[in-house]
Formats: structure tokens, sequence, C-alpha cells
């Protein structure tokens, strides 16, 4: 069986999988299968050491204090600040705001730039395939302001149709937002074209980078995007941080989100005023150990490069897919021409519960469910899917495993 | 609270029939086959009064109530769901409204089936385990 393997990417996965912990876990008895990183990808032991290393040796409030610890943490904090500039080539460091993650950096800007810049009749555009973080945000927005949600409608195969999307246009759009990568689908979205054509009627574009920042290489500035969205722990870092990218004209010109300390620069009963970006959007003490592991994870992912790491990912779906469209009666959905290490399925007359309670017991871990697109199950007339997503760290003999225990799951229920 | 005898004896009776399961496969084939041996529910029964709802499945629970006794009959979209509903009507379906209130249902952790029971499987099974006891307080304050 494995020499008929094809030769697949120059990536090291051996060497890589020793430096992630979890990994080496079984459960049942074998090695975990992990195939759920569209949720959250496992961490390396840099990013772990990091964290566990801040707390031991550096930890200490950030930006006030004058002493050694204090200096140390800032410094650390602030270069993950500019290792995520880097990551994603923003043109300035203060462009980077840290959050709690891709939700909080969506209802970050429908809040401040929305509440100010919407007006009734407005129209704010987003597509099919959103995850419920991208959706939900807008309409209560356009709730609150009389304005109006526009949805990008997609193809069979889970592609936007961008005839549709360029009808959509108008004078009256104010904001599109919309992912760059589907997380049921896969789809890589035509995000320059959106993005031009949106500028062309004079709206911002907001991306959704969550699914997107793990598998491509991020250019803000060639994108010309107004605000990207993404979060640590899809990136190999951990979780409860999260950045919001926005150009720098916007971001000092939008109100302030939250209120309290560290987005201030003087306050009195009368009056407050507020501190320079990007601390003005970051209020109260932040997430500084797992901010300051997030630079491990980017540093993890430069390191072995984000070339490799597509190719690897690329290899691992296309082995895959070829290997499940053999299976009789199954159907995947999303068969974009160009999309990511994600491969959402159906087998006919299983429900995908069934399926993920199986596949668990094989120590594979699939997702199950509607992936919180529940617009987007909709379209496609299924209450879910079964969701395997790659990482790095996956293997085509771990593709085998898979097919072969959703072989032995279709036998024992069918 | 102490379990009734019946419950006990019930229980008792698929903690038996389990331990003769040695494989996690036997199990499941074991649930999947009472699965699609419960009838399915009749269609004027699926209606949405009568979901309870999973974040991922759907199970739909009828009770009626006649002598003292609570019946149940119930149906899933998913099958191994489908089982366990079906082992738990096995279990309190039939008893009084005491008896359901009082159950502890502990045979599900005997058998290995207590994951199913937890949040993130979000399939109904504890929503529904608690519908049937609000059916069994219900149906306790009609009585007297």
């Amino acid at each position: 069986m494995e020499t008929e393997l094809p030769i697949l990417s120059q990536l090291p996965v051996t060497d890589i999988r020793k430096q992630f912990p979890i990994l080496q876990r079984t459960l049942h008895g074998k090695p975990i299968v992990y195939f759920d990183n569209a949720a959250t990808t496992q961490k390396p032991m840099s990013v772990i050491d990091a964290i566990s290393n801040y707390y031991m040796y550096t930890n200490s409030n950030i930006h006030r204090g004058i002493h050694t610890l204090a200096e140390e943490a800032t410094a650390a904090y602030e270069a993950t600040r500019v290792a995520v500039q880097e990551f994603i080539h923003a043109a300035y460091a203060e462009e980077i705001i840290f959050t709690r993650g891709t939700t909080e950096s969506i209802n970050l800007v429908a809040n401040t730039w929305g509440k100010q810049n919407i007006q009734a009749g407005d129209e704010i555009i987003i597509s099919e395939m959103e995850h419920h973080s991208n959706i939900v945000p807008w309409q209560l927005l356009c709730e609150e302001k009389k304005a109006f949600l526009k949805v990008i409608p997609i193809n069979d195969a889970g592609e936007l149709l961008m005839d549709a999307y360029q009808q959509l246009l108008s004078n009256k759009t104010k904001l599109v937002a919309i992912t760059y990568v589907s997380n049921s689908l896969g789809t890589i979205n035509p995000i320059s074209d959106i993005i031009n054509l949106a500028h062309s009627v004079g709206a911002l574009v907001l991306v959704d980078g969550a699914q997107a920042t793990v598998h491509l290489n991020i250019d803000v500035q060639k994108l010309d995007c107004d605000f990207y969205a993404f979060s640590g722990h899809k990136i190999y870092g951990p979780t409860g941080v999260g950045v919001l990218y926005g150009k720098k004209a916007l971001l000092t010109t939008m109100p302030v989100y939250m209120g309290g300390g560290e987005m201030i620069k003087e306050v009195s009963f009368k009056e407050t005023t507020y501190a320079d970006l990007p601390y003005k959007y970051e209020a109260g003490t932040p997430n500084i150990a797992d901010t300051v592991a997030l630079k491990a994870a980017i540093d993890f992912m430069n390191n072995i490069g984000i070339q490799q790491i597509h190719q690897h990912e690329q290899a691992l779906l296309n082995y895959a897919t070829e290997q499940l469209q053999q299976i009789p009666n199954l159907r995947i959905f999303g068969n974009a021409h160009n999309k990511t290490g994600v491969i959402s399925f159906l087998v006919n007359g299983i429900h995908p519960q069934d399926m993920g309670v199986l596949l668990d017991n094989q120590s594979i871990a699939v997702r199950t469910g509607h992936h919180c697109t529940q617009p987007l199950m909709h379209r496609f007339g299924v209450p879910g899917t079964v969701r395997a997503s790659f990482a790095l760290y996956n293997t085509m003999d771990e593709v085998d495993q898979m097919v072969k225990a959703i072989q032995k799951s279709i036998k024992m229920l069918l | 609270m102490i379990e009734s005898a019946a419950i006990a004896e019930r229980e008792a009776a698929i903690v038996e029939a389990f331990a003769l399961l040695d494989t996690w496969e036997e199990k499941y084939e074991y649930i999947i086959d009472l699965g699609k041996q419960l009838p399915p529910l009749e269609e004027k029964y699926k209606v949405a009064d009568n979901i309870i709802k999973g974040c991922q499945s759907t199970v739909w629970l009828v009770a009626s109530f006649s002598d003292g006794k609570v019946y149940f009959k119930a149906d899933s979209d998913a099958v191994i769901v489908k089982g366990l509903v079906s082992l738990l009507i096995q279990v309190l379906s039939g008893l009084s409204p005491d008896e359901i209130l009082q159950a502890q249902l502990g045979f599900l952790q005997e058998i290995g089936m207590m994951s199913h029971l937890a949040q993130t499987r979000s399939n109904g099974l504890r929503a529904m385990i608690q519908q049937m006891k609000h059916y069994a307080l219900a149906f306790q304050s009609i009585q007297s």
C-alpha cells in the first residue's frame, strides 16, 4: 500500500510532528488522527513553551510599570505586534489591534466604524458561505441602523457568483464583509477582485481571514483590504488572542470600542481623551501571555514557509479527494476550483453525527454539524456535513486511516 | 432518591446484554440495530412541538398517560441517537410518574455510553431525559 503513495512535498512531516506533543497521544490504543484543523490547530512545543516561559520568567503588567519585568513583558507583547505586521505585510505596527479572536475583531468594526458610518438605507454585502461570526454582527448593525444586508449567492461547486456580486454593488453599498476562505467548503474566494470591485463603488472591505491565514500568504497592502481579521488559535497559536488589521487612516478616525485602562490618554470626570493607535482599541489588561506566544506560532510558520505548507496541504487535499470519491454514495460538498485542505462530505442515508461518533471510536477527529454556517447548509439542503480539514502535520497515511474508518463506519451503519 | 425495583431490573437487563458485547464495534452495532428496530414515529407526531432540538441531530418525543402509567414513543434522524433513545424507552416507558422522576439511569455509565450525554454531543439525548421527566412531572400533577 505505502509504496503506491505519491511523493508529495518537501515538508519534513516526521520531524514536524515531533514538535506537537498532542500528536503523540493515543486514543482507544491508536494515535489520534486530527482532522479538525479548521476548528483549531494543535500547538507546537515552542508555543506551549512561550506561554509557560512568560509566566515563569517575565509575567508583569504591560505599558505602565517602569520595573524590569514590566519592560520585558511590554517588549515581548509589542514584538508580537511587529511579527504580525510583517506576517500579513501591514504598513504600520499600529495597524495591528489585538483582540480575543476573529469574532471580536469583526464585532469591533461593526460597533465602531459601523455605528459611525452606516445609515438608514445603506447596504452591507456578505456572502452565502459566511460563518455566523461574519453574519450576526452585520445583522445587528443593519437592524439598528435600518440598513440592508445583501447576500452573494454561490454555485453548486461552492464558488461565489461574481456576476451576482457585481449586480449587488451600488453606491448604496458601504461595506463588503467577506471570508477569504470558506470554513465549511474550503473555497478560496477571488478576494482581490472582490476588493477592487467594492472599492470601485466606494465601499470598504472587511476580510474574514480566520481560515485563510494558516494556508495562504497574506499581504494586506497588496490586497488593499480595509480590515482583515483572524484568530491566533487557527494558525498554531494560543486561543484567546486574535488580530484586527485596519488601515491607519480608518482606525484613527473610528470611535473607541470599550472603555477602560490602557486605552486612555487622560481621564477626568469631565472628559477623557483617548490613547493613540493601537492602544485606543485595547482597553484593560490584555491577554499578554497568549499574545506573546502568538509570535512563537508565527515564527514556527515562517520557519517552515507558507509555500511549503500550502503545497503539502494541497497534496493532502488532492489525495484525500481522490480516495473519498471512490467510496460509493459519498458526496463531497464544495468542489471549488481553488480550495484549501477542507473536505465536507456526506454518505447517502447516513447522518453526519453517526459518522462522527464511529470515526471518533476509531481515533479520527473530524467535525460534524453545520460548522456555524447554517445558511450555507440550507443552500445545500442538508442538516450538516462531516468535515475533514488538514494541517501541515497531517500525512497521507492518516488520510488512508480515515478512508478505511469511513468504509468501516458505512458497513456498520447501513 | 432510590430507584424503583422495576427500573433497576430493566437497567440490569440492559447492562447484562452489553456485558456479552466485547468490542466497541459490537456495542455500537447493537445500538444501531436497536435504532433501526425502533418503529418510526408516525408523521403526524413529527411536528415542531415534539422536537427536542440538539445542535446536530433531532429527536421527536411523545408521551401518553393511562392507568397511572406514562408511555413514551420517540424517533431521531440519527440512528445511534435513536438506538440510545430506544434504550431510554425500554427503561422508562410504562412506569408511574414517581418511578420515572426517581430514575438515575446509571446504566448509561455502565454500558460505556456516558459520552453521549456530554455537552459537546449536542444530540438532544440529555434534553430528552429531561423532557421525559418533565412529562412525568406534568402527569404526576394531573394525577394528584
